[in-house]
């Protein structure tokens, strides 16, 4: 299988359950290493790669089963984002020297603008893991926007969301595009899929099947019969 | 205003140390305070280690044990200066740290306590055996008290000065640790460590630094229970003690740099009040460790807290972590 993500657009992963959605996540992400094959970011070879390398080069992701860190507040969840971007270490941490206060102040700065995109500023104190599922799928898409990645990874972000978020969702990616990021998405929800996705890639069992924009992927033939279901009405 | 400033745990902290300082004038109660801030040392390390990043030793005595035995061999048998073993010992412990963390930290859970485990038995077994060396099981004497600008600290009540000063600054810096970009790191990847490789973090890299980090903690606490006692034996860094240290940080309370200070006290003071103690000493703080952890795994503090934080958020319809 090959495709290509180009920049600045939204990209969905679509596919019937086992088709290797995650997986090809993962893949990217560094989580899992190819047995072949190459994955090039930005003119780069990344396969294989430690997950903090390949995120150190501006690769974020959110997980299908949100992943957060439940005992720390929303705003230091958030926090962590940053950590890419920033340096102090040991020593400077432990001394609090005035370099480590100018970045702690610069990454509570940005921190709550990330919160402030995805309306979650109000809760910044509460500890994440009392969050409720819909905001806590916000909370995962700030802390990887507070990274400020090339690339963003949503995976399944509108699963166990209702109408009104999702909707907020799509609305937020959409944003995200017209400010120059590029996101690749994983989604079952196929009107916020057709909605904020200018090209899909259809896999089923680890083969690509298709790839095109919406409306070709809608009327193609053999993604119709393995994944939409043969009644199913574009 | 005024009045939320004296609440300072810091000057609370200053104010108790020097008040006790006026107040206690038996070197019993001194040579306790002592030991008290000792042990507080090794739990804030061992809680760094533990309670905020997740990772667990049962081998924390041997850092403990190679910090007072490198002291206590180049002070006693080799002469050197005590200001020039103290960073030896944090050498020796450091780099013990550093070898054993390197394929140690690569497990989780019940095996890294087993790894951690074995570590300490062989290093238990090594001041029993190398009698040359440690003396063997039945010590080595002779540890010099420091000297300072001339004064000899030879008391309890002269140590004590140090050693809580020392603490102090220890708490400070530790403090200062858990709430920086590092301290966020080794929280986050307690809870995820998916989600911390997801955003850069190096985890096996945070993890062995911590882990070196908080063995230095145990070897500082080495050098200055051997200048306090003079006197050093193996069964002080026993697999025992170990246990008794991960039992301070629970009951104390994972993830709490002042709960550390609370574990250690009680624990401490607790074996001395009860004359029970001594003979049931293990299944006493085996008990202890199984109610805290069963009704209170985040430990006195943090539990205290999180049920207080509970109460306050279960209205806004969130569910409550599991730990």
């Amino acid at each position: 299988m090959s495709f290509g993500v180009p920049r600045g657009i939204v990209k969905a992963v679509i596919g019937p359950n086992g088709a290797g959605k995650t997986t090809l996540f993962n893949l990217i992400t560094g989580f899992l290493t190819p047995d072949r094959g190459q994955i090039i970011f930005r003119d780069e070879p990344i396969q294989g790669r430690p997950a903090c390398a390949v995120a150190a080069k501006g690769i974020a992701r959110t997980f299908q089963l949100v992943q957060l860190f439940d005992h720390m507040t929303v705003l230091e969840n958030v926090m962590v984002g940053r950590h890419r971007l920033t340096r102090t270490g040991l020593f400077g941490g432990i001394l609090r020297t005035p370099a480590m206060r100018r970045e702690e102040a610069e990454i509570s700065a940005k921190a709550w603008e990330a919160l402030e995109f995805v309306g979650l500023a109000d809760r910044a104190h509460q500890p994440a893991g009392f969050l409720p599922l819909g905001l806590k799928r916000l909370l995962e898409i700030a802390r990887a926007l507070a990274s400020e990645p090339r690339l963003l990874l949503l995976d399944e972000p509108a699963s166990g969301l209702d109408q009104i978020e999702s909707d907020r969702l799509g609305e937020m990616i959409l944003t995200l595009r017209d400010q120059g990021l590029t996101i690749l998405l994983v989604e079952h929800d196929m009107s916020l899929t057709m909605e904020v996705a200018e090209e899909i890639v259809v896999l089923n069992y680890g083969r690509l099947l298709a790839e095109g924009p919406p409306r070709a992927i809608q009327k193609h033939p053999e993604v119709i019969a393995a994944y939409l279901g043969s009644d199913w009405q574009g | 205003m005024n009045l939320r400033r004296l609440a300072n745990p810091w000057l609370i902290f200053a104010v108790g140390v020097a008040l006790i300082r006026l107040l206690v004038a038996n070197d019993y109660y001194f040579t306790l305070l002592n030991i008290i801030g000792i042990n507080t040392l090794l739990v804030i390390g061992l809680n760094l280690l533990l309670g905020y990043a997740g990772q667990i030793s049962l081998g924390h005595a041997a850092f403990f044990g190679l910090g007072a035995y490198t002291t206590g061999i180049l002070t006693a048998t080799c002469h050197v200066s005590p200001w020039l073993a103290l960073p030896a010992g944090l050498v020796v412990a450091g780099a013990a740290a550093f070898l054993v963390g390197v394929p140690a930290l690569k497990l989780k859970g019940y095996y890294l306590a087993m790894a951690t485990l074995g570590f300490g038995i062989i290093v238990s077994i090594f001041f029993n055996q190398a009698q040359e060396l440690t003396g063997g099981p039945s010590g080595l004497t002779g540890i010099p008290s420091l000297q300072f600008f001339g004064l000899s600290l030879d008391s309890p009540e002269r140590m004590f000065l140090v050693i809580w000063p020392v603490l102090g600054v220890i708490l400070l810096l530790s403090a200062n640790l858990v709430n920086s970009r590092l301290g966020r790191s080794l929280r986050a990847l307690h809870d995820s460590e998916a989600a911390a490789q997801s955003l850069g973090v190096n985890t096996s890299r945070a993890k062995l630094l911590i882990f070196v980090w908080s063995a230095l903690y145990a070897a500082l606490a080495g050098s200055l229970y051997a200048h306090t006692l003079n006197f050093i034996a193996p069964t002080s860094f026993s697999f025992m003690f170990s246990i008794k240290l991960v039992t301070m940080v629970v009951v104390g309370g994972m993830a709490s740099i002042w709960g550390s200070l609370l574990g250690a006290a009680v624990l401490t003071i607790l074996p001395e009040l009860l004359a029970v103690f001594h003979d049931y000493e293990i299944i006493i703080f085996g008990v202890i460790l199984m109610v805290v952890i069963i009704f209170l795994p985040r430990g006195l503090v943090r539990g205290i807290l999180d049920l207080w934080e509970f109460r306050r958020y279960k209205k806004e319809g969130g569910n409550f972590p599991v730990s």
